[in-house]
C-alpha cells in the first residue's frame, strides 16, 4: 500500500495551490471536501488494513469529505451569495506565497530532526504546506466562508501529522477531535447566516465595529 | 462518581432541551450546578481512588474544579433570575448551552489524556460561542465570529503542539502516548527539540483560549458584547480551565527537566500580558471592555507567577481562586448596571450607587479587590507573588509589575469611579436591585474577603500541593 502515499500526498499539495488560486466559491469547498476525502485514505496507505486504520479512514471520509462540505454548500445556498472569493489581495500574489511556503516547508522539514524512517518522506512537508495555505487563506480571504475553508485546510494539515503518530492518539479521542471539528463547523454555519441577515452579506470586512 | 459529576450536567442539558415550562427550564441550572457543586465538594475532600487512565483528579484539578463549580453554581442561581427578565430571547438555547458549558469543562479539568484535554477545550468553545450571541445584535455577531474563529485556530494549534509531544516520544524512543501519567513518566527520555516545539504550540493554543497577550484580541469583544453572566464564566471559569491546560506542559516540562525554559516563556507572556492591558484601561470608556482588559491583566499575573516559581508559584494558585470569584462578581454586578442603564458606556453611566444602591457599591468594592487593595482577597495573593519576585532578585520583573499595578489602579478607578460616584444619570426604571441578581455577586464578593482575612488550613494545604505539582522534579 506504501506506493498510493506519495502521490496521494502530492495531489493534497496540488488541492492547496487550487483552492488558493481559485475564484469559485462552490469549487473550492468541493476541493477542501475532495483534500479531506483523499486524506481519510491516508491511514489506510500509511498503516495497512488495521481495524484502527479503517475505522479511522471511514470516520474521516464521512466528516471530511461528506457532512462538513454539505453543510458547508447548504450555508452558502441559505444565504444564496452571488459574488464569487474577493481575496484582499489578488490571486497571483496569493499564489506565490503560495508556492514560497510549500518550497520553504519542504526546505524546512529537511532540517527537522525527524525519526529515521520519515526522513525523506512527503508526510511532514506536505502537512506544513497545507497548514501554511490554510493560513493564506485565513488571513487573505474576506469572506466568513472562505476563513472556514482556511481553516478546514489547517486542521487538513495537521491530520496528517495524526496519521503518523496513530498510536497517541485512541479511535475514541480521534472521534471527539472529528465531532468537534463537525459541529463547529455547524455552529460557524450558524453564525454566518446571522451575519449575512444582519450585514446582508458574509464579508468580515464589515466585522469591525469592535475596537479601541 | 467522577463519571457523573461530568455526565450529570449533560443529561440536564438534554433534560432542558425537551422541559416545556421556561421557569422549570431555568431552574435546572440552579439544581443541576448545586449537585455538581456538591458532588464536586465530596470528591475533593475525600480520598476517593484519584481515577483511571482517562479522567482523574490530581491537586491542581482539584483546585480549579472546586472554583470552576463554585463559580457557576452563582452564575445559575443569578441566570434564574436573568432570564426571567430576558423573556423575549428566551432560554432554549442558553439554558442546555450553559449546562454543556459545565460539563465540558469538567471534562476538560479532569482529563488525563491530552488528547480528551484538546476535545473538551474544543467543545466548551463551541458550547459558549451561542452564549456570546444572545443578545442576537451586529455587535455580538462580530464578537461571536471572532471568537469562534480566532479560538478555533488556536487550539487547532493545541492539537499540533501535542501531536509534537507524541512526535518527541517516537523520536525519544519511549512509548507512544498522549496518556499524562505515562508521559510524565517517560518525560527524560522523551526527544527535546520535539517537547519544546510542543510547549511553544501547547502555549500559544491555550494562551489563545486564556487570552494572554498577544493573543487576547477577541477577549474585550467577546467580554463586553456577551450577558455579564457568560461573561463571568468565560473570564472566571473557561480562562482557569486554559491555564490547567498550560501548567499541563510546565508539568511535562519540568518532569523533563526543562522547566527554567517553560518559565521563562510563561514570564515574558504574562509581563506583555500586564503591559499591553495596563495600556488599554486608561481611559477605557466601557465598564466591560474594562473588566475584560482587567482579565488579560489577571491571566498575565498567574503566567508571572508560575514563571517565577517557588513562593510565587503557590500565590499564583491563591490567586486564581481570587481571580475567578472577584471576576465573576465584577461581571454579575456589571451586568446589572448595564440592565439599568441600558448601557455599559460612561457617557451613560454615571453615578450607579445611587441609581442601582447594591450592584454599584459591589462593582465598586470587586473594583477594589481585583486591583489588590487590603483587606481583599486579591491584595494577599499579589503580594505573595510580589514577594516571590523579589525573594528570586527578579528587580526587573518586580518593577514593571509594580508599574503596572500601579497604571491598573488609576486607569481602572477613573473608569470606575466615574460610572459609580455622583448624581445618577438616566436610568431605566423598571429594574431595581432583586436578590437573584444581587445575591450571588455578594456571596462571591464575601468570599473574596474571607479568603483575604483567613485562609482555612485544608485550602493552605490543598495550595501548597497544587503547587508542589510544578516544582518537584520526579
Amino acid at each position: 500500500m506504501m506506493p498510493l502515499t506519495n502521490p496521494l500526498l502530492l495531489v493534497v499539495i496540488l488541492i492547496n495551490f487550487f483552492t488558493l488560486g481559485s475564484a469559485r466559491l462552490v469549487a473550492c469547498i468541493r476541493i477542501v471536501a475532495f483534500q479531506g476525502a483523499l486524506l481519510a485514505m491516508l491511514p489506510l496507505t500509511t498503516h495497512g488494513i488495521t481495524g484502527h486504520a479503517v475505522l479511522l479512514a471511514i470516520g474521516a471520509f464521512s466528516f471530511k469529505g461528506v457532512l462538513i462540505p454539505w453543510l458547508l454548500i447548504r450555508a452558502i445556498r441559505e444565504v444564496r451569495i452571488r459574488r464569487e472569493v474577493e481575496p484582499l489581495i489578488g490571486f497571483v500574489p496569493t499564489l506565490i506565497l503560495g508556492a514560497l511556503t510549500t518550497a520553504g516547508a519542504f526546505l524546512f522539514s529537511d532540517f527537522l530532526p525527524l525519526v529515521a524512517e520519515h526522513h525523506g518522506g512527503l508526510y511532514v512537508p506536505t502537512a506544513l504546506a497545507t497548514m501554511f495555505a490554510g493560513f493564506l487563506l485565513l488571513i487573505t480571504r474576506r469572506k466568513a466562508i472562505t476563513q472556514v475553508l482556511g481553516y478546514l485546510m489547517l486542521e487538513n494539515g495537521i491530520f496528517i501529522i495524526g496519521v503518523l503518530l496513530s498510536e497517541a492518539m485512541p479511535l475514541m479521542v480521534e472521534a471527539g477531535v472529528l465531532l468537534d471539528l463537525l459541529v463547529g463547523i455547524f455552529v460557524m454555519g450558524i453564525v454566518m447566516n446571522q451575519i449575512n441577515r444582519e450585514f446582508t452579506s458574509i464579508g468580515t470586512q464589515r466585522l469591525s465595529d469592535l475596537k479601541e | 462518581m467522577l463519571e457523573l459529576l461530568i455526565l450529570s450536567p449533560l443529561a440536564a442539558a438534554a433534560l432542558s432541551l425537551v422541559f416545556p415550562w421556561y421557569q422549570l427550564r431555568s431552574w435546572l441550572l440552579p439544581l443541576s450546578s448545586g449537585l455538581h457543586l456538591a458532588l464536586s465538594i465530596v470528591l475533593v475532600s475525600g480520598s476517593f481512588p484519584a481515577g483511571g487512565a482517562w479522567v482523574g483528579l490530581d491537586a491542581l484539578s482539584r483546585l480549579v474544579l472546586v472554583v470552576t463549580s463554585l463559580l457557576f453554581f452563582g452564575c445559575a442561581i443569578y441566570a434564574v433570575g436573568y432570564l426571567d427578565l430576558r423573556r423575549d430571547r428566551g432560554n432554549k438555547v442558553m439554558v442546555p448551552c450553559l449546562l454543556a458549558f459545565l460539563s465540558f469543562m469538567t471534562l476538560a479539568i479532569a482529563a488525563r489524556h491530552l488528547g480528551l484535554l484538546w476535545m473538551a477545550v474544543e467543545a466548551t468553545t463551541i458550547c459558549s460561542a451561542p452564549l456570546i450571541y444572545f443578545n442576537r445584535n451586529r455587535l455580538s455577531i462580530e464578537a461571536t465570529w471572532k471568537y469562534l474563529l480566532l479560538c478555533s485556530v488556536g487550539i487547532a494549534l493545541a492539537m499540533l503542539g501535542m501531536l509534537f509531544i507524541a512526535y518527541a516520544a517516537l523520536g525519544g524512543g519511549a512509548p507512544v502516548s498522549l496518556q499524562f501519567d505515562s508521559l510524565l513518566a517517560t518525560a527524560t527520555s522523551l526527544s527535546k527539540p520535539w517537547l519544546h516545539a510542543g510547549f511553544v504550540f501547547l502555549l500559544v493554543g491555550f494562551g489563545t483560549k486564556m487570552g494572554l497577550a498577544p493573543l487576547h484580541t477577541w477577549k474585550p469583544d467577546a467580554y463586553g458584547e456577551a450577558p455579564g453572566l457568560v461573561g463571568a464564566l468565560l473570564a472566571g471559569g473557561l480562562t482557569s480551565v486554559a491555564f490547567l491546560g498550560i501548567l499541563r506542559g510546565v508539568q511535562l516540562m519540568t518532569a523533563a527537566g526543562d522547566g527554567a525554559m517553560a518559565r521563562q516563556s510563561l514570564l515574558w507572556m504574562g509581563i506583555l500580558s500586564l503591559l499591553l492591558a495596563a495600556v488599554f484601561m486608561v481611559r477605557q470608556p466601557d465598564i466591560k471592555r474594562l473588566l475584560a482588559y482587567s482579565s488579560v491583566e489577571h491571566m498575565g499575573l498567574l503566567a508571572i507567577g508560575v514563571g517565577i516559581g517557588g513562593l510565587a508559584t503557590f500565590g499564583a494558585m491563591l490567586h486564581l481562586i481570587n481571580n475567578a470569584l472577584t471576576k465573576g462578581g465584577l461581571f454579575l454586578a456589571a451586568g446589572n448596571i448595564q440592565r439599568a442603564y441600558s448601557s455599559k458606556r460612561l457617557s451613560e453611566v454615571r453615578g450607579a450607587i445611587v441609581g442601582l444602591p447594591i450592584s454599584g457599591t459591589l462593582f465598586l468594592a470587586g473594583f477594589l479587590a481585583i486591583t489588590g487593595s487590603p483587606p481583599f482577597g486579591p491584595f494577599l495573593s499579589e503580594f505573595t507573588i510580589l514577594r516571590g519576585i523579589f525573594a528570586n532578585h527578579q528587580m526587573v520583573v518586580g518593577v514593571l509589575v509594580l508599574l503596572s499595578l500601579a497604571t491598573v489602579f488609576i486607569g481602572m478607578g477613573a473608569t470606575v469611579l466615574a460610572a459609580t460616584q455622583g448624581e445618577s444619570g438616566p436610568k431605566n426604571d423598571n429594574f431595581r436591585d432583586r436578590p437573584l441578581l444581587y445575591l450571588p455577586p455578594l456571596m462571591f464578593m464575601l468570599l473574596i474577603l474571607l479568603l483575604g482575612v483567613y485562609i482555612p488550613e485544608p485550602l493552605q494545604k490543598a495550595l501548597s500541593q497544587a503547587a508542589a505539582l510544578l516544582e518537584v522534579h520526579p
